[in-house]
């Protein structure tokens, strides 16, 4: 096949192509003008169809390579962009795959005379498109990933709360899925705070724990070792009758930790592990002038 | 009215075995499982999507929920195409393990559920199928 005639057609055409790009654009629904400014969208048809030109220019086809850094740039760019501002994977790929008919046009009355030459730099072409295409479409979904990476990095260091309930009493109320990677950070993040606060009791407080299995209990069985190790005692509360029951099944032995149903229960028995207590105003004003 | 509806999960990450147990509790409450019986459920078919991951290397999970007349059941099929196991009776017994887990696993989701099926081949793969019916 010969050089390509497509770079030389895109420099003589370029603002015609541009033009019914941003048609092909709208009525292929791309466009999405609640999400992106027009002129900013202009601005990436003219970027991509300049570096396309002249990646084209520096010859070869294959997008994967070196003269064709700059378009994978653009793209990875631009669907990054989009993915982030909540453009459909259709509608990103639809801003490449829009490039189709304009280019066909000018093929089509450039080569008006010479229909094998059509057909080859239609077939061209479109290969380059579809490629280009592709591209785009890895490039959103890698960068789909990533949001969704992030978001739930964020949700791991959101919830990792070690609150202070009383002079040496800590609680540490868990939420949702406990057998990620999250686990290991939740813990380690208590055992340090029992040594830097002198800590003599720790509550584990799992009422916002909708299953707990082997994996869970045996990383709360190593939490609660791990902290008597350092001379703090742990309680494991919300344990509801359904995990109870399930925990029994399991064949997991919890009788070594001191458990109970309910985080104020436990409160209460950390508090009289210190010889501390609760009581009422006026019982204790009666105690003292007693 | 259909009587049966079948789901295929994946299991590759840590995070399908959360949306494992989603589609499971999911279907447990469709099926008007009590909460009792649907936290059994699901810590089952959590130890065994756990060891689908583990060391079946990964794999895929069949939730189906089916009614048959006034009965209602929920049944999801783990496979594999790990190691597999070569001495069952060991694998099941509470306390083993080779990943230094608790051994509680496989003997515990056996427990906590009605139906309890293990197949595996060394070489080939382990299948895993629970149930239960309401
Ligand atoms: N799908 C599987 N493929 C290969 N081996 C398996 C598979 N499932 C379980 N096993 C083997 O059986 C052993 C026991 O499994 P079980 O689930 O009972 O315990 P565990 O996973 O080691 O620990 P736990 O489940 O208590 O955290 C495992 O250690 C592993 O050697
Ligand atoms: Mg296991």
């Amino acid at each position: 096949m010969p050089d390509s005639r497509l770079p030389d057609l895109i420099a003589r055409h370029e603002a015609d192509l541009l033009a019914q790009w941003a048609k092909a654009l709208s009525a292929a629904g791309a466009t999405r003008e609640d999400l992106m400014k027009p002129e900013e969208l202009r601005a990436q048809c003219a970027d991509l169809l300049g570096s396309v030109r002249q990646a084209l220019q520096r010859g070869g086809n294959d997008i994967t390579g070196q003269g064709w850094e700059k378009v994978r740039e653009l793209l990875t760019e631009i669907s990054r962009t989009r993915a982030q501002q909540g453009f459909t994977p259709t509608a990103t790929a639809s801003f490449v795959f829009s490039l189709k008919e304009p280019l066909f046009q000018r093929l089509r009355s450039e080569h008006a005379a010479n229909p094998a030459l059509l057909v080859e730099e239609t077939w061209s072409t479109t290969t380059l498109v579809d490629k280009l295409g592709l591209f785009t479409i890895e490039s959103y979904i890698k960068a789909r990933e990533d949001i969704i990476r992030r978001q739930q990095e964020a949700m791991l260091e959101l919830s990792t709360p070690v609150v202070k309930l009383w002079d040496g009493i800590l609680a540490l109320p868990l939420i949702g899925t406990l057998d990620s990677a999250r686990t290991q950070i939740v813990m380690e993040s208590l055992l340090q705070r029992v040594v830097t606060e002198s800590t003599d009791v720790v509550i584990l407080d799992i009422t916002g724990v909708p299953t707990v299995d082997t994996l869970v209990a045996q990383h709360l069985l190593k939490t609660v070792t791990a902290a008597r190790l350092m001379g703090t005692d742990c309680i494991i509360s919300g344990i509801r009758p359904q995990i109870a029951q399930t925990i029994v099944h399991l064949g997991v032995d919890l009788t070594s930790v001191i458990t109970k149903s309910s985080l104020a229960d436990a409160f209460k028995v950390a508090l009289s592990r210190r010889d501390l207590m609760v009581v009422k105003r006026k019982a204790a004003a009666a105690g003292a002038q007693a | 009215m259909p009587l049966s509806k079948r789901d295929l999960l994946p299991i590759r990450a840590e995070t399908d075995i959360v949306m494992v147990r989603q589609a499971v509790r999911k279907a447990c409450i469709e099926q008007g499982f009590s909460l009792v019986e649907q936290t059994k459920f699901v810590t089952a078919a959590s130890e065994i999507a756990r060891n689908t991951l583990e060391y079946g290397g990964g794999g895929e999970a069949a939730l189906e929920t089916h009614i048959e007349g006034v009965r209602k059941g929920v049944r999801i099929v783990f496979t594999d195409q790990g190691p597999g196991i070569a001495d069952l009776e060991q694998a099941m017994r509470d306390g083993f393990t080779t990943g230094g887990g608790m051994g509680h696993g496989l003997g515990g989701a056996k427990r906590l559920v009605e139906h309890f099926e293990i197949t595996s081949t060394p070489g080939v793969g382990t299948t895993v199928a629970i149930a239960r019916w309401k």
